[in-house]
């Protein structure tokens, strides 16, 4: 089966979404990454969006979903590199994503999640 | 019916230089004929050639059905006339005047021509003004519609100007909106900025709605939307040039534009911008 593979760099996850989501992959990342943040401790996730170019208001609820679900395991989520096409479309959606933090690329994704990790 | 006779197109035919002769008189007096706009030569050109397919088209086909496929080469260069006369910048009037006053040599032809017989001439003076009249609507018809398209596309070269995405320091950009925000103004101004932000990497976005003239729910809204378009990719969003007036505007009408920066003008934005990006400013001594 299909799986977006979650990589661990230190007390960090990174997720990089490089095909295009439909609904039960979005269901496997939702469970594997919960598996992933218990089983490492990791104090914070970045997922690189920059590759999706479609999205529909499923993905976008699933996006706050797991941004969610890590703050609540006590880790910082970070998603980088959301497409302007993207973007649009969940305002549009009136998907507004509160409480979701974004970062333009992953160099600075990193840096946000560290400066968050040491104020904290 | 209302076709013109086999004798009447004979009589067009044969007295083609007269009858241009005095057309070209005619136009002289309404002052059509001088305009630096068109060339002598190109004038005359087509003139002769309105003639042919006038000629043409009424010994083939009726004058009621212009539509028909028998005046389909009179359509066509009528059509190709008033496109280079709107293109020109000639009013309407001048245009249809083109094609009227042709009635006037026609019909002392015809007098010529048919004035033993009235009751030929009244019907082809009837035929040949139907067929004039015609012949001039659909001229104008064509000129508007020209003029429609040339309107349509100035629009979108406006809209294309009117939302320049300029970089102020590095990673700061600004947007000066000028004129009213609607729908598709928005979402070209949004998706220019958005873009200029993944090409640039920017990380603050500076919108300055000085020359936004009002600001309603609709407006606000929109801003809303940028905004938090922006935020959703990774960049902040300032928006400056809030005026007096709108901020009374904003407040009386109960908007919530919570989460958003505003500065009351440029300069603060882009001193907040510097700040947030770790930049100091200071006075040489």
């Amino acid at each position: 089966m299909e799986r977006i593979p979650i990589l661990r760099m230190g007390e960090f996850l990174l997720v990089t979404i490089q095909v295009d989501m439909h609904d039960q992959l979005a269901m496997t990342l939702q469970d594997d990454l919960s598996e992933r943040i218990s089983g490492t401790g990791a104090r914070g996730v970045l997922i690189d969006i920059s590759a999706l170019d479609i999205v529909d208001s499923f993905i976008g609820r699933m996006i706050a979903t797991i941004s969610g679900l890590s703050k609540i395991m006590d880790a910082e989520t970070v998603v980088v590199g959301m497409q302007p096409a993207v973007a649009i479309t969940l305002v549009e959606l009136g998907l507004t994503l509160p409480g979701v933090i974004t970062a333009l690329d992953v160099e600075r994704g990193m840096r946000l999640l560290r400066d968050r990790l040491q104020s904290r | 019916m209302s076709a013109l006779s086999q004798r009447t197109i004979d009589v067009i035919r044969k007295n083609e230089g007269p009858l241009l002769a005095s057309w070209h008189a005619n136009l002289d007096a309404s002052g059509a004929a001088r305009d630096s706009r068109i060339s002598q030569a190109e004038f005359e050109s087509q003139t002769k050639e309105f003639l042919r397919v006038l000629a043409a088209g009424a010994a083939m086909g009726d004058v009621n059905g212009m539509a028909g496929n028998e005046w389909s080469e009179a359509r066509t260069f009528l059509e190709r006339l008033s496109r280079s006369r709107a293109l020109q910048g000639f009013d309407s009037q001048h245009t249809a005047n083109f094609i009227f006053s042709l009635k006037h040599p026609l019909f002392e032809l015809l007098q010529a021509e048919y004035g033993k017989d009235p009751a030929d001439f009244a019907s082809q003076v009837w035929a040949v003004s139907e067929l004039l009249d015609g012949l001039g609507l659909h001229t104008v018809r064509t000129f508007q519609k020209s003029r429609e398209e040339v309107i349509a596309r100035q629009q979108e070269e406006l809209l294309e100007l009117s939302t320049p995405v300029v970089k102020l320091w590095d990673g700061v950009l600004a947007l000066p909106m000028i004129g009213t925000l609607d729908s598709q103004r928005t979402q070209v101004v949004m998706e220019s900025l958005l873009q200029r932000i993944v090409e640039t990497g920017a990380e603050i976005a500076i919108i300055d709605i000085t020359g936004v003239p009002t600001v309603d729910t609709l407006v606000a809204q929109h801003l809303l939307k940028t905004v938090t378009a922006i935020r959703l990719m990774g960049a902040d969003a300032i928006i400056s040039g809030v005026r007096p007036q709108i901020a009374q505007t904003i407040v009386h009408l109960g908007l919530d534009l919570q989460g958003i920066v505003t500065k009351a003008n440029l300069a603060d934005a882009l001193a907040v911008a510097l700040k947030r990006s770790g930049f100091v400013v200071t006075k040489g001594a």
